[in-house]
C-alpha cells in the first residue's frame, strides 16, 4: 500500500536549513495497521504531509495506494483518506454540510455522500447529529466527524495524525475500537501516527520508531521489545537458595543481568515466557523450591530509550516542535 | 472545475445566510459616511472649484462603492486564516478537488456579498437622500465593483496563505490599505485643481484612483472613452493580474 524509498525533507527558514525528515524507508502493505511512533518534533508529521501530497519531499520516492506520488499526486489523493491532528471541519457549518461536501470533491453524487454519510455516521455512532453546527459538538463526536469526512469515499488507505491526542480516556478507548473496526471489518489499511506508547502498544501490528527525522526500529510490539531489551524474570526463594538460585538462572540460554537481593534473583532474557518452563525444570533438579516468580515485558519507553539513549519523556522536553 | 468552485461558492454563501448580520456590518463604514458625512459635501462641492462635474452625491456614491469594495475584499483573508488554523483548508487540499475551485468558490462567494452591500447602499442614497443617477451608468459602475471585489480578494487570499499568520495580516492589510485608500481620492477626488502636483502624480501610480476616475464618469453618465477607457483597461489588467497570483499561490504544491 505504501512504499517509500529515501524521503527526506528540508525546511529552510530565515537561512537556516532544517531537515525535518532525513531519508526515511518504509513499506506497509495492504490490511496493516501500522504506528508511526516518536516524540513531538521527530517528523512523524512531515512525513505523513509528504506521503499525503501536501508536501513535496526534498528528494526520495513513494508509491502510495499502487499511485506514484511525485507524477500523480490527484491520483493518490483519489486513494487515499486522511484525518490530520486537529481535524479539519469547520465549526460555521453543519454536520451535513460537511459530509455532503466532502463527499462530492470526491466526485459522489449528492445522494450518493448522504448515504454514505449516514452509513459512517451509524459506524463511528454520530448519528442524529445532521443538522448540529460542528462548533456545538464534543471533542470526542468532532473527532468521528473528522474521521468520517476521511472516510467518505471508503478508501482503502487512511492516514490519522495523532488520532487520540487531545481526547478524554473514555473517548480515546472507543476511538480505538473504531481504529480496530476499521481495519478488522472493512479490510483498511491504517497508517496512523502517535506519541503515545500504550497507543502503538495495543493498536498497531507494527510500529516504525522514528527519532530526529530516522526510523531507528520497527517491528510488532512483541518483536520490538523483545529484540531490544528482553524480559525481566524476579523469582522469591528462600534465603539459603539464592546463591544456587541464582546460578541456575545465569546458565539458562540468553540470559543476563543477573542480580540477586535478600531471597529475590532477577535475571533478564529475551522471551520470558520460553524461559520459564527452562528455569522451572532446573531448579526443581537442583531441589530449590520458589515461592513465586514475576515475567516484566518491557515497555515501549524501554525500546525507545535503548534505540535512543533517551527516554520517550526526556525527548519530547528536549525536540522542537518541528512537526 | 465550474461544478466544484460551485460546490465551494454554495459552501460559504450557506454560512453567510446563517450570519446575515455580517453583510450588514460590512457596509456600515460607507454608509456611515453617507449619512455623516455626505450631507457636508454638497456645500462643499459647489463651492469650490476643481471638483469633478455633477453633484455631491454623484460624487460621493461611487467613491462609496470603491471604498466598500476596497475594505471589504481585502479583508476576506481571514476568513481563509481561520480555515488554515482549523484544518479545512488542508481537509480540502488532500481530496482530489481542484485548488483553483477551493480559491474561485471563495472569490466569488465574495463578489456576490460585495454586490448585495453595493446594492443596499445605493437604495439608501436614492431613497434617504434623493441620489439621481443614470440606470446604464450605474449597472456599469456596479460591475466596475465587482470586479474590484475579484481583485481585492484574490490578492487578499494570496497574501493570507503567504503570511499565514492571523497577527501579523491585519498590520499588512492596514499598511496597504490606508495610502491605498487616501490615494485613490475617495472622499475629496485628487484632481489637479484641488492637489499639489506631486500628490496627483503619486494617485497616478495608484491603479485603483483610474478605476474611482471611471467609476465616477460613468455614474454621471460620461460614457466617454477619455471618463471610461483609462479605468476599465486598468481594471481589467489588475483583475487578469490578481486572480493570476492567488491562483499560483493556491496551486503551490506546499502552500
Amino acid at each position: 500500500m505504501i512504499e517509500a524509498r529515501g524521503l527526506a525533507r528540508t525546511f529552510k527558514s530565515r537561512g537556516r536549513s532544517v531537515e525535518a525528515v532525513r531519508g526515511v524507508d518504509l513499506d506497509v502493505k495492504a490490511g496493516e495497521l501500522v504506528g508511526f511512533l516518536g516524540p513531538n518534533g521527530a517528523g512523524k508529521t512531515t512525513t505523513l504531509r509528504m506521503l499525503t501530497t501536501l508536501l513535496r519531499p526534498t528528494s526520495g520516492t513513494a508509491t502510495v495506494g499502487g499511485v506514484d506520488l511525485l507524477a500523480d499526486p490527484v491520483g493518490v489523493r483519489k486513494q487515499i483518506g486522511y484525518v490530520a491532528q486537529g481535524g479539519g471541519s469547520a465549526p460555521e457549518c453543519r454536520v451535513i454540510e460537511e459530509i455532503e461536501i466532502q463527499g462530492r470533491f470526491y466526485g459522489l453524487s449528492k445522494a450518493e455522500a448522504v448515504r454514505r454519510g449516514a452509513e459512517l455516521s451509524g459506524q463511528l455512532d454520530i448519528e442524529g447529529l445532521e443538522q448540529r453546527l460542528v462548533r456545538t459538538l464534543s471533542g470526542g463526536q468532532k473527532r468521528r466527524l473528522d474521521i468520517a469526512l476521511g472516510l467518505i469515499h471508503s478508501p482503502q488507505l487512511v492516514f490519522l495524525d495523532e488520532p487520540t491526542t487531545g481526547l478524554d480516556p473514555q473517548s480515546r478507548a472507543n476511538l480505538w475500537e473504531h481504529i480496530r473496526s476499521l481495519r478488522d471489518q472493512h479490510g483498511v489499511t491504517v497508517f496512523l501516527t502517535t506519541h503515545y506508547l500504550d497507543e502503538a502498544d495495543s493498536l498497531c501490528d507494527r510500529i516504525l520508531v522514528i527519532d530526529d527525522g530516522r526510523i531507528v526500529a520497527e517491528g510488532t510490539p512483541d518483536e520490538l521489545k523483545a529484540r531490544v531489551s528482553g524480559d525481566g524474570v524476579a523469582v522469591e526463594v528462600p534465603a539459603e537458595s539464592v546463591v544456587d538460585a541464582a546460578e541456575v538462572a545465569g546458565q539458562l540460554s540468553g540470559a543476563s543481568d543477573v542480580t540477586t537481593a535478600d531471597n529475590t534473583v532477577r535475571f533478564r532474557v529475551p522471551r520470558g515466557d520460553t524461559a520459564l518452563p527452562e528455569l522451572l525444570r532446573a531448579l526443581d533438579s537442583k531441589g530449590i523450591t520458589m515461592t513465586s516468580i514475576q515475567v516484566q515485558r518491557p515497555s515501549l519507553d524501554d525500546v525507545f530509550l535503548t534505540m535512543t539513549g533517551r527516554s520517550l519523556r526526556d525527548a519530547e522536553e528536549g525536540g522542537g516542535d518541528a512537526a | 472545475m465550474l461544478r466544484e468552485t460551485w460546490l465551494v461558492f454554495r459552501r460559504h454563501m450557506a454560512i453567510s445566510l446563517r450570519n446575515p448580520a455580517w453583510v450588514l456590518i460590512g457596509i456600515m463604514q460607507p454608509l456611515l459616511y453617507l449619512l455623516l458625512f455626505g450631507p457636508l459635501m454638497e456645500k462643499i462641492v459647489s463651492s469650490t472649484p476643481g471638483f469633478p462635474p455633477g453633484d455631491s452625491w454623484q460624487i460621493l456614491a461611487p467613491a462609496l462603492l470603491v471604498q466598500l469594495g476596497l475594505f471589504g475584499s481585502m479583508f476576506a483573508g481571514f476568513a481563509l486564516l481561520a480555515d488554515l488554523r482549523t484544518g479545512v483548508v488542508e481537509r480540502m487540499r488532500v481530496t482530489p478537488v481542484s485548488r483553483l475551485a477551493l480559491l474561485m468558490g471563495r472569490v466569488l462567494h465574495d463578489t456576490v456579498q460585495l454586490l448585495v452591500q453595493a446594492l443596499l447602499l445605493l437604495l439608501v442614497a436614492y431613497l434617504v437622500f434623493g441620489m439621481r443617477a443614470p440606470i446604464a451608468g450605474v449597472l456599469l459602475c456596479l460591475i466596475m465593483v465587482m470586479l474590484l471585489a475579484v481583485t481585492l480578494s484574490s490578492a487578499s487570499y494570496a497574501m493570507a496563505m503567504i503570511v499565514r499568520s492571523e497577527d501579523v495580516f491585519p498590520a499588512l492589510l492596514t499598511t496597504i490599505s490606508v495610502p491605498l485608500l487616501l490615494l485613490t481620492g475617495i472622499l475629496i477626488p485628487i484632481t489637479t485643481e484641488l492637489a499639489p502636483d506631486w500628490l496627483y502624480v503619486l494617485s497616478r501610480i495608484n491603479p485603483f484612483a483610474h478605476v474611482m476616475d471611471a467609476e465616477r464618469a460613468s455614474f454621471r453618465g460620461d460614457y466617454s472613452a477619455d471618463g471610461l477607457l483609462t479605468g476599465s483597461v486598468v481594471l481589467f489588467v489588475i483583475t487578469i493580474l490578481s486572480v493570476w497570483w492567488g491562483a499560483r499561490t493556491f496551486q503551490k504544491e506546499n502552500a
